[in-house]
């Protein structure tokens, strides 16, 4: 029997298939609709949208450099008056412009660092799990080894022996963030390799490399973006820490962490220079943690009541 | 749980311990031997007679393999070397200084997280989806997204400053000065334990042998303690091992911010001065702190799950 015997018969079903109207509903369509019902990820959403846009461009549209130093107005709280309506700090810098460039370095961590995890973490967990057997077992004894290491600690070490310059600190918190991520991929990987349509790839002749590559990794996003948008506020985390020890970003710059560290320092005579900066920082994290969280329910499976 | 399975799992779980803490030594002793810089490079240049005699008695004069294998047999018997910043001082010396103190604030503050967090989860999770259950986990929420290092002072600004009812800082083996930075240190494990808990009190709740026993008349708070609690806390004892290791680098703030002499604040000074002995001394010890931990812990989730055999593991 042909299909287009079957096609041609006034059959219901496939008419309805071929009406434009009947759409399937895609994995990522049925997700958007779940995450866009979640209030307290769309919200967040919203914020880091104004964050983002804020820290990006309030810097330029302020009347103060983040360097200058407004000797009339030394550590004078938050006023319309003087202009500066975050007050300023000891040496009289503009605490607003300063909380705002802070967060540029902040964010630009959090994005660049866990692009770096997502590079290493995804090959090497779509490696292992793809390849399986001695390969795979090798490469996660690996990754277990390097789990027990204190891994702050480890991100502290090579920041004393390589300096603290800004691109160090991507890699370094980059370079021992990657193994969940490599985890998570590799477990995926497993599930999916054994799936009909990679055996029917498999059985074109398609090379290891194009499979991983063009059917393994497109599978993989759903895990990864939400697995990404935990990532980044923890990153983010890693990275005031160490700018809070003074063992991350250096003056002139400045990050959040750093600036927390500053108004620490004075906070008794003027606590506007750590509530702003600590506020931001807090606000940044908590709406990440909710993306991320709306993200999982939205795209994971297992949840799926 | 078959107690020869149990020992079997245990001996190869700990023979396992070996290759970690040797990867954990090897890394750390190369990076900080490829460093540009030596310890004393910084401050003033020495006269070449002294840093000859200097490179000698730290044996930095040695090619670099041997100086490796050195080290490796220093540290099996236990010796972590001298501090090249406190110079009267071994890193064994200040380890024996600093982690009694850091132990304590540690040990208080997982049993503050534990004993809190187990508690608000089962809470939110009987009252599952009331306003008091979204109420709880947002300020979990919260509790994970501010870091401590914000947290802290924010409490001393609003309990020692404001309010005067404890002192801002200080060690002195005294619970005043212990109160701020053991709650410091726990909140956001608290927080974490919290949503593990709900979590997981939620999923047992809903299983069979729960309704079964419901239905034959036992009273809810039996219930929950005679057969939920044991399963429900399973993924909490599993989370303790990472507990451990994030209350030893939140020690490091909190150490910093309530100005205790703890092994915290050696570690970042020793940091800030590249002082390679110490640091690399700091990092073994808290690697071998996380393992053996790591190690009881697994062996405490083992002996409380039933379905783990591990002897049929292999």
């Amino acid at each position: 029997m042909s299909d287009e015997a079957t096609l041609s018969v006034d059959d219901p079903f496939a008419a309805a298939m071929a009406a434009e109207d009947v759409r399937g509903r895609s994995l990522w369509s049925d997700a958007w609709h779940r995450l866009r019902k979640n209030r307290a990820a769309v919200l967040s959403g919203i914020i880091m949208a104004v964050m983002v846009l804020l820290v990006i461009f309030g810097p330029m549209v302020l009347p103060w450099e983040a360097d200058f130093t407004d000797w009339d107005n030394t550590a004078s709280p938050p006023s319309l008056a003087t202009g500066h309506w975050f007050g300023t700090d000891a040496v009289g810098r503009d605490i607003l412009v300063r909380t705002l460039e802070g967060g540029r370095i902040s964010l630009l961590v959090g994005l660049v660092a866990t692009l770096v995890s997502l590079v290493i973490g995804v090959t090497y967990g779509a490696v292992a799990g793809y390849y399986g057997g001695m390969t795979d077992r090798v490469m996660m004894r690996v990754v277990d080894i390097i789990y027990a290491l204190p891994f702050m600690f480890f991100v502290i070490l090579l920041m004393v022996v390589f300096g603290r310059h800004i691109v160090l600190i991507f890699v370094a918190i980059g370079a021992v963030n990657w193994l969940d991520m490599a985890r998570i991929v590799r477990g995926q990987t497993l599930s999916l390799k054994n799936m009909e349509f990679v055996e029917a790839a498999r059985a074109c002749g398609v090379d290891h490399h194009a499979i991983i590559r063009r059917h393994i990794i497109p599978n993989l996003l759903g895990v990864v973006i939400v697995y990404v948008t935990l990532t980044i506020p923890q990153v983010i985390l890693v990275e005031s820490f160490l700018s809070f020890l003074g063992l991350g970003v250096q003056e002139p710059m400045s990050s959040w962490g750093a600036l927390v560290n500053d108004g620490a320092q004075d906070m008794e005579t003027s606590p506007w220079t750590l509530i702003f900066p600590a506020a931001f920082l807090t606000v940044t994290l908590y709406c990440f943690n909710y993306i991320g969280d709306g993200m999982r329910d939205a795209l994971d499976p297992k949840d799926r009541v | 749980m078959n107690q020869e399975g149990i020992l079997r799992h245990a001996a190869t779980r700990f023979l396992g311990l070996i290759p970690t803490l040797l990867v954990l030594i090897t890394i750390a002793f190369f990076l900080i031997r490829v460093a540009p810089g030596g310890p004393f490079d910084s401050e003033k240049v020495l006269p070449p007679e002294i840093r000859t005699n200097l490179d000698a008695k730290y044996h930095l004069d040695e090619p670099l393999l041997q100086q490796y294998f050195r080290y490796l047999g220093q540290i099996i018997s236990g010796d972590f070397g001298p501090s090249f910043q406190y110079r009267d001082w071994t890193v064994n010396e200040l380890i024996g200084r600093g982690f009694p103190v850091s132990a304590t604030i540690g040990g208080l503050a997982m049993l503050l997280a534990f004993v809190v967090g187990t508690l608000i989860g089962i809470a939110a999770a009987l009252k599952q989806n009331t306003m008091m259950d979204y109420g709880v986990m947002g300020v979990a929420m919260l509790g994970i997204s501010i870091p401590t290092f914000v947290v802290a002072p924010l409490l001393i600004l609003g309990i020692a400053v404001y309010a005067g009812w404890l002192p801002a800082g200080g060690w002195d083996w005294s619970w005043q000065r212990m109160v701020l930075p053991v709650v410091t240190l726990a909140l956001p494990v608290i927080a974490y334990i919290a949503r593990l808990m709900r979590g997981s009190m939620i999923e047992v709740l809903h299983s069979n042998y729960i309704r079964t026993a419901r239905a034959k008349g036992l009273p809810a708070h039996l219930v929950i303690r005679r057969h939920a609690l044991k399963p429900a806390l399973l993924p909490v004892i599993s989370y303790m091992g990472p507990a451990t290791a994030a209350l030893i680098t939140g020690s490091v703030v909190i150490e910093r911010i309530y100005s205790i002499p703890g092994l915290g604040s050696y570690f970042v000074q020793g940091a800030l001065n590249r002082d390679y002995t110490l640091v690399m001394g700091v990092v073994i010890f808290y690697g071998v702190v996380i393992t053996v931990l790591n190690f009881i812990v697994d062996l405490l989730y083992a002996w409380l799950n039933p379905r783990i055999r591990y002897d049929e593991m292999q």
